[in-house]
């Protein structure tokens, strides 16, 4: 993958004297920004030749890789956002991940603060079980977990499955777990001191978490937010298993975006229109191109955060 | 006051337990129940009759399951083994404090906070024979060297279809290991490098003597994510070969071949009996292969 060694380096180890250091390390450090910038060109190039593609006619995409487009066609991102309907998954995404990202932040800091400050019997036992949740992959469950939504409805009559709200109870329990482990790191940071004042001053233990934690800790629900929010915008599993798109009538679709897109994709052997799936392609990441941009520094953090002191 | 105290954290964790509990623990659990079942899935639960181990069994003489599960294996050699090389040679290069390292760190991460699902498309058409830029860029190569150009079609061909699916995942997975690999580094203490600098070391015996050995613990972590990940692999094997595993099934690997069979229809006469032992058949894998990966890698914990 990488371009060949330089055949000098051995060559200036045995021949050149150690004066001669200063040079080494030049070419040394001309082959690693080779490197880089070959490895920059891998990671970016896909993205911005897919771009280029957005505004291409279809013709113009099959002749070469290479054309570029004649005339810019903006109306590729008009035909995905209106015709391929990537408008309405992306509306349907926002509808099922606002509330969803609400409770998780909501029921996980709960949860979170619970376990960073308090003993109680059966708390090692909580926080492993949350922890599993950590470690399996989602994939397993799909199963089980689609019965589990067919069996609620066959019980309490609410209808689980290809439900909105179906999926957001499914993402918040599939994102306790992360969040949870997260946000108990984050409360553990917080001096236990200002929470002692304001039980003195005859605060109860709801209003000195809405009141004092809850605001101390927003940092931290910031980037669990962000997090969140990556996580659940790029959800493909679940939708697939727990929404179809089965009895809507036409304009009425269920899908989210990843699972959107996909279908979109899949159409092409049917309806081809390229172009307009490399506009989709172009809608659906800039949402997430924006996140990273502003956030990046905390969610290289974060990120990594879990698996280090996991 | 004590009552008070419980009563509050019970309020607080009964929410979240309950959802926890029943969407995520009770399908892990009833996973393993139910591939002990014969169940079409499509009656309720009266039509699920006890079969044991019988789909077990079945798993053992079902040629496509090892196929996938041979699949697996390679994804589980090569994806770890490349993907770190990468990331530790991006990170060790980062943490020398190289002009411009912050400007290749955003773009070598900006993969991981992707979607599979994109990424699966856009290099669906980066492996497209005739307007793929795989193919662009190499009838170039060729070109210059007097060649003719082909139309080689990378996910339609059963050797080339999984290797391509591997490198997509490699792609996206290195930006995370380098920023993991980064932070490990970063905690290595500065004088450890200044003693050997004048003892003489060169940075190569710095990078085998000090920070791998300092850096093992990360590295232990990054084998079991990619061990998780490599045993995963469902949505990318899905978008790329349209949910098909590829030509003759060539990049089916369990994750895939689990889902085709549960809800794929098809003939299988016990899908979610079947479909969930090939599950809990993964799970074992995955735990097995996680403690095994701990273990081979366990070294004395370097104290600094």
């Amino acid at each position: 993958m990488a371009p060949p060694t330089p055949p000098i380096s051995s060559y200036v180890n045995y021949s050149i004297p150690a004066k001669n250091g200063a040079s080494w390390s030049a070419l040394l450090k001309v082959f690693a920004y080779v490197l880089l910038v070959f490895w920059a060109v891998i990671v970016v190039y896909p993205m911005v030749w897919s771009l280029i593609a957005a505004l291409k006619t279809d013709a113009e995409i099959f002749r070469t890789p290479w054309s570029i487009p004649a005339i810019l066609q903006f109306e590729n991102f008009g035909r995905a956002w209106k015709k391929a309907q990537i408008g309405a998954y992306i509306g349907n995404t926002f509808l099922v991940i606002v509330p969803a990202i609400s409770f998780t932040l909501l029921l996980s800091s709960m949860a979170a603060y619970v376990l960073a400050r308090f003993e109680f019997t059966g708390k090692r036992l909580l926080s492993t079980m949350f922890l599993i949740g950590m470690m399996f992959p989602v994939f397993l469950a799909l199963v089980p977990l689609y019965l589990v939504m067919r069996y609620i409805k066959e019980f309490t009559g609410i209808p689980m499955l290809n439900t909105f709200h179906g999926l957001i109870v499914v993402y918040i329990a599939y994102s306790l777990s992360w969040t949870i482990f997260f946000m108990t790191g984050f409360f553990k940071t917080l001096p236990k001191e200002i929470a002692e004042a304001a039980m003195i001053d005859g605060a109860s233990h709801s209003q000195v978490f809405f009141r004092v934690m809850l605001p101390l800790s927003k940092p931290g629900l910031v980037s669990a937010g962000i997090f969140n929010f990556l996580g659940q915008w790029n959800q493909f599993i679940l939708p697939t298993v727990l929404m179809s798109n089965a009895n809507v009538e036409a304009g009425q679709t269920r899908y989210v975006v990843s699972q959107g897109l996909y279908y979109f994709q899949n159409q092409q052997m049917y309806q081809s229109d390229f172009s307009g799936l490399f506009a989709a392609v172009a809608i659906v990441t800039l949402p997430t191109l924006i996140v990273y941009l502003v956030f990046q520094d905390r969610i290289e953090k974060g990120l990594t955060v879990g698996a280090l002191k996991g | 006051m004590n009552s008070r105290k419980n009563l509050f954290i019970f309020s607080y964790m009964a929410l979240p337990v309950s959802l926890y509990f029943v969407f995520v623990l009770v399908p892990y659990l009833g996973a393993m129940a139910i591939s002990l079942t014969r169940w079409t899935g499509t009656s309720t639960l009266d039509a699920i009759e006890f079969r044991g181990l019988q789909s077990f069994q079945r798993i053992l003489s079902d040629e496509k399951f090892w196929s996938a599960l041979s699949h697996n294996l390679l994804v589980l050699i090569v994806m770890p083994i490349c993907t770190l090389a990468l990331a530790l040679l991006f990170a060790a290069l980062f943490t020398q404090g190289l002009k411009g390292a912050k400007f290749f760190r955003i773009v070598f991460f900006f993969p991981q906070v992707m979607s599979v699902a994109i990424v699966a498309i856009v290099w669906g058409f980066v492996f497209h024979p005739t307007m793929g830029i795989l193919n662009g860029v190499l009838n170039l190569v060729a070109q210059a060297f007097g060649r003719a150009g082909s139309n080689f079609p990378w996910l339609g061909n059963v050797n080339t279809v999984l290797p391509s699916v591997i490198s997509v995942a490699i792609w996206q997975a290195v930006g995370f290991y380098m920023v993991l690999f980064i932070a490990g580094m970063q905690g290595i203490p500065e004088e450890l490098y200044e003693v050997s600098r004048i003892d003489g070391a060169s940075a190569w015996v710095q990078f085998w003597s000090i920070t791998i050995p300092l850096l093992w613990e990360t590295i232990r972590t990054a084998v079991v994510f990619l061990t998780i990940a490599a045993m995963d692999m469902y949505t990318y094997v899905t978008i790329l070969t349209n949910g098909s595993g590829g030509p003759s099934r060539a990049a089916d690997v369990l994750a895939t071949y689990m889902y085709q069979q549960a809800f794929g229809g098809g003939n299988n006469s016990n899908p979610f009996g079947y479909g969930t032992a090939i599950g809990v058949v993964l799970l074992l894998i995955i735990l097995m292969l996680s403690a095994l990966g701990l273990r081979v890698t366990r070294r004395e914990v370097n104290e600094y």
